[in-house]
C-alpha cells in the first residue's frame, strides 16, 4: 500500500516525463513555425517541471519526516532515532535523494532562466530552454527508472539504518553538498546558453557569452564556496586535521571549477576584443561536461572514493548520457568553429589579453594534470587490468609550479592595460608590487618555511596583492581628488562603479588569504600523540594540554565516548578542547569527531585515537597548524568578490564612470557594465 | 555546420567511452576477503528466531560453530532495516529447506538490530525456515570482517570459511557453493 507521500512523489514525477518531452518538441515547433503559442507551451513545461520536481521533493522530505518507511529512500536512509535536523538533511544523503535533488535544482535553474530572460529577442532563450529541459528528462527518466526513490517497501520495516554517520556528525552537510548542486547544477545554464546560441545561428554575436557570463559567475560562486565548504567539512569530521586529500571526487568538484574560473576571465577577451571566442565555447561546454563527468565518477560506482554511493545500474544510464553530451558538445563546438574565427588580434605580449591568454593556459593545464591524475587508475584498469593509485605526491609536484605561476599572473594582469602598454606603464605598474613580494617572502622566512615553494607563493601572492591593491587605491585617489570624496566614500564608488572588475579584485584577495593558509598551513604542521592518563599532560607547540576527563554518553541514536582536555597557559587554564568518538547503530567503525581551537594564526586541533573502555586512559593526537582559519575566511572573501560582481545590476542605471586616469596617453580602459 | 570537423570530434568520444564501460565492469570495492581459507572466527549465539520443523531450533538455545564440525555451515548477517536483505530472504529459506536431512547448518545472524524487529520482520516476510541468532553488540559480525548487511559466508566441515558472498546471494550460487563443498568433504 502506497502513502500520501510515495503517491504524491511518485506520481509527481511520471507526470514530470509528458510534460518535460512536450517542452522539449514545442521548442523547434515555435521557431520553426514562427508559433509563438508553441513558445508559451515550451516555457509553460519549464515551470510545470518546477512545480513537479518541487511536489516530489517535498513529498520526500514529508516521507522522511514522518519516518514513512514504505518509501524505499525512507527506509535506506531514515531512522526514528536521527535528530530531526539529519533527517530534513539526508534528502541529499544516498544516491535516489541526490539525483532528485539535483532535478528539483536543475528546474529551479530552468524557470529561473526563463523568468528572467524570456523577453530577450531571437531565439537563443527558447533553446536554451530547451536544452535544460534535455538534461532534466535524462535526470527524470533515473528518476523514474533506477534512482526512483519512491518503491514502496511492504511489508513497512519498524525502523530504518539511518543516514551514513559521516553525513550525520556536522552542520556543514547542510551547507557543503546543496553548495555544490547549486553550483554544479548551474553550470547547466551557461552549457544550455552555448547549445542555444549554435542551434539559433548567434554563436557569432557575444549576447550569449554575456548571459553565460553572468550564470557562471553565480554557479562559480556556489561551487568555490562549496569547495571551500567541503574541505572544512572534511577537517572538522574525519579527524586526519587535514582539508584536501585529491580524493578523486573532491578532484571531480575541482575540474569544473578551474575551467570556470578560466572562463570567467576569458569571456571579458571576448566582450572587449572579439578574441577567444571557440575558446570560450569550448571552456563552457568542457565545464558542463566535467560536472556530468563528476557526477557520473560519484555516482555510477566506477571509482572507490569517500564520496561514492552504492549503484546497480544507473552508471550504464550516465554512460549513455555522457557519451550523449560528450558528442553533442564535440559537434557544437568543432562545427561552428569556423565561423567563429577570431576578429581581434593581440596587440601585444605586454597587454591584458595576453595575461589572460597565460591564465587560461595555466588553469587548463592544471584542470588537464588533475583529470589526466583522477582518471590515470580507471584508464590503467580498463587497459591493462592493474590496479593503480595516483596520490598526493602527484598532484602536489604537478600543481604547485602551476599554482605559483597562477598567483603571480593575478599581480600581473590588473596591472597592465588592454591592448598594449608602453613601457613607462610597465615600470610604474610592475616594479611597486616586487616591495610586497619582498615583504612576504621575508615574513615566510622569518616563519620559518623552507620549503621554496612555500616561500615562492608568499612572495607572488605579496606581488599580486600589491599590484590589487594598487588598483584600489589609486582609483580612489583620483576620485577623491576629482570629487573631493572621504577615503570610504571614494573606495565604495570605485568599486560601485565598476563591480565586475573590482569585484573580480576582491576575490583575487580571497584566493591569496587561501594559498598563504594551505602554504602555511601544509609546511609548518606539527603533531604529537600521547597515551595521557587523568591529569597527565602532553606538549603541542608550546602549549601544554592537561587530560582533565574521559566520558562516556548515551544518545538516541549514538554512543559518544569522549576526553576532555585543558589547554593551559603555566598553570592559568586557558581553555577546553572535548573530542569525541561517535558509536552508531548501524556501524561498526567509530566516527570521530574532533575538536578544533581556532585563532587568527592557528588551529590547535586535537582528536580521540583511542582509549580504555575503563576509562584508565585516551591517547590523543594533536595537531598544531597555522593560517587554516585564513582558507575558510579567504573562501569566504572569494564568494563575496563573486557577489560584488555578479549580482545583478538594475538596467541602464549607471554611476556617473570616473576613470582613474593614472597613465597617459592612453586611458586605462573600463569595462562596461552588463546587465544581467 | 562543419560537419567533417564535428564528425572526428563525435569519434573522439569513442576511446572515452570505451574505458569508461571497462571500468563499469570492475567494481572498485571489491577487496579479496583475507578469510577464505582460514579457520572461521569461533561463536556461541543465542536462538531467538526458531525456524521451522525440521531445521527447528529452540529459543534461546545456544548454536556453536565448534558444534557444527562436519558440517557445511551458511552463516548469513541480516537485519530488519536492512531492504537488500529482503531481496534474498524467500531464496535462502527455500534452499536451506531444500538441504534439510543434508549436513547443511544455516544459520542467520541479526546485525545491529533488536530480535523484537527481528522476529517481527521474518513474521512479515513469510516466516523462515532455519534459526536465527542474535549477535549482540556484533561481535561476531566484527570477528568476521563484516562489510554490511546482508553477507553471508560458506564454512565447510573442517570449520574453514570456503567462500563469502556481499549482498543478496543468488538461490542458485548459494546451492553451487554448498554442493561443491559437499562433494569435497564426503570425497576422502
Amino acid at each position: 500500500m502506497q502513502s500520501v507521500n510515495g503517491l504524491v512523489g511518485h506520481g509527481a514525477l511520471l507526470l514530470a516525463l509528458p510534460f518535460i518531452a512536450l517542452g522539449i518538441i514545442a521548442v523547434p515547433v515555435a521557431v520553426n513555425r514562427g508559433r509563438r503559442d508553441w513558445l508559451e507551451i515550451g516555457y509553460g513545461a519549464v515551470y510545470a517541471n518546477f512545480a513537479l520536481m518541487s511536489a516530489a521533493a517535498l513529498a520526500m522530505i514529508s516521507a522522511l519526516v514522518t519516518h514513512d518507511f514504505s518509501v524505499s529512500y525512507v527506509a535506506q536512509v531514515g531512522s526514528r532515532e536521527t535528530p530531526l535536523f539529519y533527517t530534513i538533511i539526508s534528502l541529499w544523503g544516498a544516491l535516489e535523494g541526490s539525483i532528485l535533488f539535483w532535478a528539483w535544482v536543475l528546474s529551479f535553474y530552468g524557470m529561473t532562466v526563463v523568468a528572467l530572460n524570456k523577453s530577450r529577442a531571437g531565439n537563443l532563450v527558447p533553446y536554451a530552454a530547451m536544452t535544460l529541459l534535455c538534461i532534466s528528462l535524462f535526470f527524470s527518466i533515473l528518476l523514474v527508472g533506477p534512482a526512483n526513490p519512491f518503491h514502496v517497501v511492504s511489508p513497512v520495516p519498524q525502523n530504518g539504518p539511518g543516514p551514513n554517520p559521516l553525513l550525520q556528525n556536522h552542520i556543514l552537510m547542510a551547507v557543503h553538498p546543496p553548495l555544490l548542486y547549486l553550483g554544479y547544477v548551474g553550470m547547466s545554464v551557461p552549457f544550455a546558453f552555448a547549445v542555444g546560441a549554435v542551434l539559433s545561428g548567434e554563436a557569432e554575436n557575444n549576447d550569449w557569452i554575456k548571459v553565460s557570463r553572468t550564470w557562471t559567475m553565480a554557479s562559480w560562486g556556489f561551487l568555490s564556496a562549496a569547495i571551500i565548504a567541503g574541505m572544512w567539512w572534511s577537517y572538522e569530521v574525519l579527524g586526519w586535521g587535514g582539508y584536501w586529500a585529491w580524493d578523486p571526487v573532491e578532484n571531480a568538484s575541482f575540474l569544473p571549477w578551474l575551467t570556470a574560473t578560466a572562463f570567467l576571465h576569458s569571456a571579458m577577451v571576448q566582450e572587449r576584443r572579439g578574441m577567444l571566442r571557440v575558446w570560450n565555447l569550448n571552456l563552457v561546454v568542457g565545464t558542463f561536461v566535467l560536472t556530468i563527468l563528476g557526477t557520473f565518477l560519484t555516482r555510477s560506482g566506477i571509482i572507490s572514493s569517500v564520496h561514492a554511493f552504492t549503484t546497480g545500474t544507473i552508471g550504464y544510464y550516465f554512460l549513455a548520457f555522457i557519451t550523449i553530451v560528450l558528442v553533442t558538445g564535440g559537434v557544437i563546438v568543432a562545427g561552428s568553429s569556423d565561423k567563429l574565427r577570431s576578429k581581434g588580434k593581440l596587440d601585444s605580449a605586454a597587454s591584458r589579453e595576453t595575461v589572460f591568454l597565460l591564465n587560461n593556459l595555466f588553469l587548463t593545464a592544471f584542470m588537464l594534470t588533475v583529470l589526466v591524475g583522477t582518471l590515470f587508475p580507471l584508464v590503467a584498469e580498463a587497459m591493462r587490468g592493474v590496479k593503480v593509485s595516483v596520490g598526493g605526491p602527484f598532484f602536489n609536484r604537478m600543481s604547485l609550479p602551476i599554482i605559483a605561476a597562477l598567483l603571480f599572473l593575478m599581480g600581473v594582469g590588473p596591472a597592465l592595460p588592454w591592448k598594449v602598454a608602453s613601457k613607462a606603464e610597465l615600470r610604474s605598474k610592475l616594479i611597486p608590487p616586487t616591495a610586497g613580494a619582498l615583504v612576504l617572502a621575508a615574513a615566510a622566512l622569518i616563519a620559518g618555511i623552507h620549503d621554496p615553494y612555500g616561500i615562492l607563493v608568499f612572495a607572488f601572492v605579496g606581488y599580486a596583492a600589491t599590484a590589487n591593491f594598487r588598483e584600489f587605491s589609486i582609483g580612489a585617489a583620483v576620485r577623491r581628488r576629482a570629487h573631493g570624496e572621504s577615503w570610504p566614500t571614494a573606495f565604495l564608488r570605485l568599486v560601485e562603479g565598476n563591480r565586475r572588475r573590482y569585484g573580480g579584485y576582491i576575490a583575487h584577495f580571497g584566493v591569496f588569504f587561501v594559498a598563504l593558509g594551505i602554504a602555511m598551513s601544509s609546511t609548518l604542521r606539527t603533531e604529537r600523540e600521547a597515551t595521557l592518563q587523568r591529569g597527565m599532560t602532553m606538549q603541542i607547540a608550546g602549549r601544554t594540554l592537561r587530560l582533565q576527563d574521559i566520558w562516556g554518553r548515551e544518545e538516541p541514536q549514538r554512543q559518544v565516548v569522549g576526553a576532555t582536555l585543558e589547554i593551559m597557559n603555566g598553570n592559568r587554564v586557558t581553555g577546553t578542547l572535548e573530542p569525541r568518538m561517535n558509536f552508531y547503530r548501524t556501524q561498526q567503525e567509530p566516527v570521530p569527531t574532533p575538536d578544533v581551537r581556532s585563532g587568527v594564526l592557528g588551529d590547535l586541533y586535537l582528536n580521540l585515537m583511542a582509549f580504555r573502555p575503563d576509562g584508565s586512559n585516551a591517547t590523543i593526537r594533536a595537531i598544531y597548524q597555522p593560517l587554516v582559519p585564513w582558507i575558510w575566511f579567504g573562501g569566504g572573501v572569494v564568494v563575496f568578490g563573486a557577489i560584488v560582481a555578479g549580482w545583478p545590476t538594475a538596467r541602464r542605471r549607471r554611476v556617473p564612470a570616473v576613470v582613474p586616469v593614472p597613465a597617459p596617453p592612453k586611458p586605462p580602459a573600463r569595462e562596461p557594465e552588463y546587465a544581467a | 555546420m562543419n560537419w567533417r570537423r564535428a564528425g572526428i570530434a563525435a569519434a573522439l568520444v569513442i576511446p572515452v567511452v570505451f574505458v569508461f564501460s571497462r571500468g563499469m565492469k570492475i567494481d572498485p570495492r571489491e577487496i579479496p576477503s583475507p578469510l577464505p581459507g582460514n579457520p572461521a572466527p569461533p561463536f556461541a549465539l543465542a536462538v531467538f528466531a526458531p525456524g521451522q520443523p525440521p531445521l527447528e531450533r529452540p529459543i534461546g538455545d545456544t548454536v556453536r560453530l565448534a558444534d557444527l564440525r562436519g558440517r557445511v555451515v551458511v552463516l548469513n548477517f541480516w537485519a530488519s532495516w536492512c531492504l537488500a536483505c529482503r531481496d534474498e530472504h524467500v531464496g535462502l529459506t527455500d534452499v536451506a529447506r531444500g538441504y534439510a536431512g543434508k549436513p547443511v547448518t544455516f544459520v542467520g545472524s541479526l546485525y545491529q538490530d533488536t530480535p523484537g524487529n527481528g522476529t517481527q520482520w521474518i513474521a512479515e516476510m513469510g516466516g523462515q525456515s532455519y534459526p536465527s541468532v542474535n549477535d549482540p553488540k556484533a561481535r561476531t559480525a566484527i570477528d568476521y570482517g563484516l562489510y554490511g548487511v546482508p553477507e553471508t559466508f560458506f564454512i565447510t566441515a573442517e570449520g574453514k570459511i570456503a567462500r563469502k558472498i556481499t549482498g543478496p546471494a543468488p538461490p542458485q550460487v548459494i546451492r553451487q557453493i554448498i554442493d561443491s563443498l559437499l562433494t569435497t568433504t564426503s570425497s576422502p
